[in-house]
């Protein structure tokens, strides 16, 4: 299988990048990990007129701590995300979701800003995202934007992008006390998409009620789906096995899988309620210090 | 474009369409056809090659993208005529069967030797959950792989 033909450049720098991009407009793709993209092309379901190669921009590659949030640029490899130790000191639940995307030889290539772009609603990282509350940094040749990510994501395979606007960087907030988190996943096989993927996220206040709570889930909407019932239920209350399956109820009633090859929706609504209830347990025990 | 990539140590200089496949560059334009085309859709893990180093799927990587980089493939496993451990593990513990998966398995197991000399059996399935083998039921690949970490150590 091969693309359509298409232009190629790959510029050494960010401010290369974003002039190429102001400069082809819708014609312009950007080039990361390419682990998404180029099979896409392959069967013709994409067929950009230029792709800008951005893998050369090595400023890119940088996951930072820094202002409160840590900061993962657009040419962090999942790889990378699931080595880091800032990764795995600032946020359990991006923590754990790394090593469950894609397969080991994917992530060595593939970027975690990529897969939030592209918005596929099988994709694990959106729905991290949400759950943990993250935004999105976007530049364009005349300037940037920060987009929460409930904005970011428009729909189904659509984010809120401009034309000559790339992501840069994806912008995870500090934890605002004792918390944990946990991105649970079931896949029929390494590699495959997620039949049911559920973040969970937990912030405790003084007195160990829920400060912030966090849901999202994969694969059972047209896009990656944020549980803002549930999360909103949540607040405020004191956490345990009650309180979960509570949420864990009103993220079955609120997701919408179909029935396909991965099962019956009927059957992966029971994951997402299984999920959210253990993927909460283990948030509390991390944000306990029990983990 | 004309892109020079480094294969096995030797530099491959070529004119290509940005669209060319990394692993048809390697097979079509540089000969080297022990690196195989399974799925095509980066799923079975057949056309692993290392690209600096790091285990990629050349099916999924453009041709352009390898530029100025070094890529090892099966050919460049054995060095003056000695196979690479793994080779020689994979032979001593009958670690393949039909062969097609076999070298993106002994890649991969490579460049997890280079980072963990001495894996366990589930780092091992773990290295290579991205590569699938139809033959062997994995047994003997990761035998093979942990004997020649064993071997080095």
């Amino acid at each position: 299988m091969y693309p359509s033909a298409f232009d190629y450049s790959a510029p050494g720098s960010l401010e290369e990048a974003l002039a190429s991009l102001a400069e082809l407009g819708d014609e312009g793709r950007v080039l990361a990990g390419g682990q998404s993209l180029i099979p896409m092309m392959k069967l013709r379901l994409a067929a950009p007129g230029h792709l800008v190669d951005i893998n050369g921009v090595s400023e890119l590659a940088c996951i930072s701590e820094s202002n409160g949030h840590l900061a993962i640029g657009a040419l962090a490899r999942h790889a990378d995300v699931a080595s880091s130790e800032a990764v795995s000191r600032h946020n359990h639940t991006v923590a754990s979701a790394a090593p469950w995307v894609s397969d080991p030889l994917v992530r060595n290539r593939g970027t975690l800003c990529g897969s939030v772009a592209h918005c596929d609603p099988e994709g694990d990282w959106n729905s991290v995202m949400l759950a943990v509350g993250a935004s999105v940094v976007a530049r364009s040749s005349s300037g940037e934007r920060v987009i929460p990510i409930t904005d970011f994501i428009v729909d189904f395979f659509t984010n809120s992008l401009h034309p000559g606007e790339m992501v840069t960087e994806v912008r995870i907030p500090a934890y605002r006390g004792p918390a944990g988190g946990a991105y649970l996943k079931l896949e029929r096989k390494v590699g495959d998409y997620a039949t049911v993927g559920v973040a969970t996220h937990l912030v405790l206040d003084d007195s160990g009620n829920v400060a912030e709570a966090g849901l999202g889930l994969t694969a059972v909407y047209g896009h990656n789906l944020k549980v803002t019932e549930a999360e909103e239920m949540m607040a405020g209350q004191t956490p345990g096995p009650e309180l979960f399956a509570e949420a864990a109820a009103i993220a079955a009633r609120t997701c919408d899988p179909d029935d396909n090859v991965r099962g019956p929706a009927e059957y992966k609504r029971a994951v997402v309620a299984e999920y959210t209830r253990r993927g909460f347990a283990q948030a509390l025990t991390l944000a306990r210090g029990e983990g | 474009m004309q892109i020079t990539v480094n294969i096995n140590g030797a530099s491959e200089t070529r004119d290509v369409e940005p669209r060319r496949l990394l692993v048809d560059f390697i097979r079509s334009d540089a000969g080297l056809t022990g690196t195989h085309i399974g799925c095509d859709t980066s799923s079975c893990g057949a056309c692993t090659v290392l690209l600096d180093g790091r285990p990629v799927k050349s099916c999924t990587v453009l041709a352009v993208q390898a530029d100025g980089s070094e890529v090892k493939t099966v050919e460049g496993l054995a060095e003056g005529g000695e196979l690479h451990p793994v080779q020689a593990a994979f032979k001593e513990h009958h670690g393949l069967q039909c062969g097609f998966c076999t070298p993106g398995m002994m890649l991969v197991g490579s460049a997890l030797l280079e980072e963990n000399p001495d894996p366990s059996e589930e780092e091992v399935r773990w290295a290579i959950s991205g590569n699938i083998c139809r033959c062997t039921g994995y047994m003997n690949i990761v035998t093979a792989i942990q004997a020649a970490g064993g071997e080095g150590s």
